[in-house]
């Protein structure tokens, strides 16, 4: 589904990413690990269509997301650093307007049901800036999930989530057709990461370092892992 | 590392391009120097001026139109190297486009001010608010003065040189529209070439060899253009390898 | 017509925020308003006649207001990183051109129902004609156009409360100028049909400008 080949990306003489491939196909989770700076929010900002890599390419479901037009980005859904929602809006608005601009069939029992799968249908009509960080998150997940996308970005998406917004976050990223969508997620914590994916990245220095299924992966040998990857980045540096 | 190397053409290329270059800037030198002499002492005196001052004057004339459309030019080089930069996105366009505005600016404010002068031996005023001419080449100024500006308050160079292609592109588009209201607004412009306006005040018959020194003198000023292009051009390569071996030097490369 | 839907959703979307806060047309109508007032006591002081200055008076308080409305049409994008949700959905970006565009135009002509009407009080001359009306619509479109395109620029840039001036007053030179013309003629007594090569100019203007943002305004915007 998501296909990354050979991916560089420079800011002027800064490198970003280097050389990076992955491939995540339709079913699968991936979890991408990285140090502050790895490059992760820049390769998901890529695969999002975002910002041109300077070399390599990236393909979401065969099609060269640079070739493609404007219609492929209906079957990508992010949940980026910023919730991407209206603070002077509703939730319900909010799912309204971006559900238009996706072309949502049957826009209001979709947005009803949305809400209902990350709680906040008691508080649709309230304005999001009286919403807690936590509800923020989650109306950012439904906005992401609204057309039902394919394939799925998630940046960080556990930050700032209690413990009982992590166990819905999960159940919407697992539980809810993760056996048909391909899903990437950055996260910082790694056991969470491990939980939910079932394959592990780690980014590091702009280069892909390690990858490896999350089966049989205790958090020791994750731990090891991360550490070897962060200290190869700044050898090389 | 390879990523902040410093990039150096071959040696026999640029040998090549500095022979060019040396080239150009001598004749520059040589055609802008036959231009005065042309346009000075060679070309026939205006006849129908009452005074000397008006006479002597209207010499101003062949700086003055040269380095207007000199300064025409470079602003359409720079729209044209925007438009370039967004379909290519080399860098080298959007030095050419900056390059090309900072020297547009220049000649445009020799334009300027040469028509300021001829103004206040004519016309009796330096700045004649009622004509096309000066009050388009004013605002063409702030245009491109906006360009500037605009640059100076973008720090990262990819997103610089994007907008400021667009504006380069936008600024340039306005600036007919802009001569064609201020011209139908009102005019005492003389026009020396097409049909003048009827009150246009301070036209003259242009003699043969008025129109020879004028084609040289543009000749001339157009190639002092593309010699100092070349050397702005070069400025922006130097600076660009210091700021790539100051990277090397901070051991710039995460 | 999927595309229309989407310039509406953006347009809705504006609308609706705006009317919660009134964050832009709070501060337009407020500047518009004192600038009304100072105009007033500037020139009742020296012109013996107001009318002879009521044109300039008109588009100068319309762009200094206009541009302060412009430089925040971004704002609800602006802050919080939210252009980018714009920008990953399906559709063309010049649909977000478009739908700023068209709120520019929107709380620019709410300012501009509530300004000409206090002009017409504080002046002692009606304005609300329609040749006058169509002479401001045309300005006002052709200012909206360009200014759209420029606020999206501006956001990117330090300062860019102050940039957005410094980069439209230069390039809005006609509409000024076709639109004084046009207004001072009509308050002359000129019938408008003497008055149509300033009408084709505003058109013109509007015509190459807004195909022109259009055209770049994909650039402003990516990445």
């Amino acid at each position: 589904m998501i296909t990354v080949e050979r991916l560089t990306k420079a800011f002027g003489r800064t490198v970003v990413l280097r050389d990076v491939s992955l491939h995540v196909p339709a079913g699968e989770t991936l979890v991408l690990f990285g140090p502050n700076g790895a490059g992760k929010t820049t390769l998901v900002r890529i695969i999002a269509g975002l910002s041109r890599p300077t070399a390599g390419s990236v393909t979401l479901g065969g099609v060269d997301v640079r070739r493609a037009g404007e219609g492929l980005r209906r079957y990508v859904g992010v949940v980026s650093h910023n919730p991407l929602v209206y603070e002077s809006l509703t939730g319900e608005e909010n799912l309204r307007f971006f559900g238009r601009l996706y072309e949502v069939p049957n826009l209001a029992a979709r947005v009803d049901e949305v809400l209902d799968q990350v709680g906040l249908r008691p508080r649709r009509r309230d304005l999001v800036r009286t919403y807690s960080r936590g509800m923020v998150q989650r109306l950012a997940i439904a906005r992401a999930i609204l057309h039902d996308p394919p394939i799925l970005l998630l940046d960080e998406p556990d930050t700032g989530l209690d413990q009982q917004a992590a166990d819905m976050l999960r159940r919407l990223l697992v539980d809810l057709g993760s056996d048909r969508r391909a899903v990437l997620f950055t996260t910082h914590n790694l056991d969470r990461g491990i939980e939910w994916a079932d394959r592990v990245a780690i980014l590091s220095g702009g280069r892909l370092r390690f990858e490896a299924p999350t089966a049989g992966l205790s958090p020791a040998q994750m731990r090891e892992a991360y550490a070897e990857a962060v200290a190869a980045a700044n050898r090389k540096a | 590392m390879a990523s902040t190397s410093v990039p150096s053409n071959p040696p026999s290329k640029r040998s090549r391009s500095d022979a060019v270059w040396t080239v150009l800037t001598a004749l520059a030198a040589v055609s802008v120097a036959v231009a005065l002499y042309l346009s000075l002492v060679w070309a026939p005196t205006a006849v129908n001026f009452t005074t000397e001052t008006e006479r002597l004057s209207q010499r101003i004339f062949y700086f003055h139109v040269a380095s207007g459309w000199v300064g025409f030019f470079a602003f359409f080089v720079t729209a044209v190297s925007g438009a370039v930069y967004l379909i290519t996105r080399r860098r080298r366009w959007d030095a050419v486009a900056l390059s090309s505005a900072e020297l547009g600016v220049t000649f445009t404010l020799a334009n300027l001010f040469s028509g300021m002068v001829w103004a206040q031996t004519t016309w009796g005023k330096p700045y004649p608010i009622e004509d096309p001419r000066i009050n388009t080449s004013t605002i063409v100024v702030l245009v491109y003065i906006a360009y500037l500006m605009l640059r100076n308050a973008i720090a990262d160079p990819e997103r610089r040189a994007r907008l400021a292609s667009v504006y380069g592109i936008v600024g340039f588009l306005s600036v007919p529209i802009t001569f064609l209201s201020i011209r139908i607004w009102r005019t005492i412009h003389p026009a020396v070439i097409g049909t003048g306006s009827e009150t246009a005040q301070g036209g003259f018959d242009l003699a043969p060899d008025m129109v020879v020194a004028l084609l040289f003198s543009i000749f001339a000023f157009t190639v002092m253009y593309a010699a100092l292009l070349r050397w702005r051009l070069k400025l922006e390569d130097l600076r660009d390898q210091v700021d790539g071996l100051k990277a090397l030097a901070a051991g710039g490369d995460r | 017509m999927a595309f229309l839907r989407k310039v509406l959703a953006i347009v809705w979307k504006d609308v609706t925020a705006e009317l919660r806060t009134k964050d832009i047309f709070s501060a337009m109508a407020v500047f518009a308003l004192l600038a009304t007032v100072i105009f007033q006591y500037a020139f009742d002081l020296r012109a013996e006649n107001l009318r002879l200055v009521l044109p300039g008076v008109v588009w100068t308080t319309v762009t200094f207001s206009g541009v302060l409305g412009l430089s925040r049409s971004f704002i609800l994008e602006q802050d919080r990183g939210l252009l980018e949700g714009l920008l990953l959905a399906p559709m063309d970006r010049s649909a977000i051109y478009f739908g700023k565009l068209i709120g520019n135009l929107l709380f620019i002509t709410a300012v501009e129902l509530l300004l000409l009407p206090a002009l017409s009080i504080l002046f002692d001359v009606w304005l609300l004609t329609p040749p006058i009306l169509l002479f401001v619509a045309l300005g006002t479109l052709g200012f909206a156009a360009v200014g759209t395109l420029f606020s999206a620029v501006s956001i990117n840039t330090r300062a860019r409360e102050v940039m957005l001036p410094i980069l439209l007053f230069p390039v809005m030179v006609p509409v000024l100028i076709a639109g004084v013309r046009g207004i001072s003629g009509l308050l002359d007594g000129e019938p408008l049909t003497d008055l149509l090569q300033w009408v084709r100019l505003l058109l013109a203007y509007d015509v190459v400008f807004t195909t022109t943002a259009f055209l770049l305004f994909d650039y402003v915007v990516e990445e």
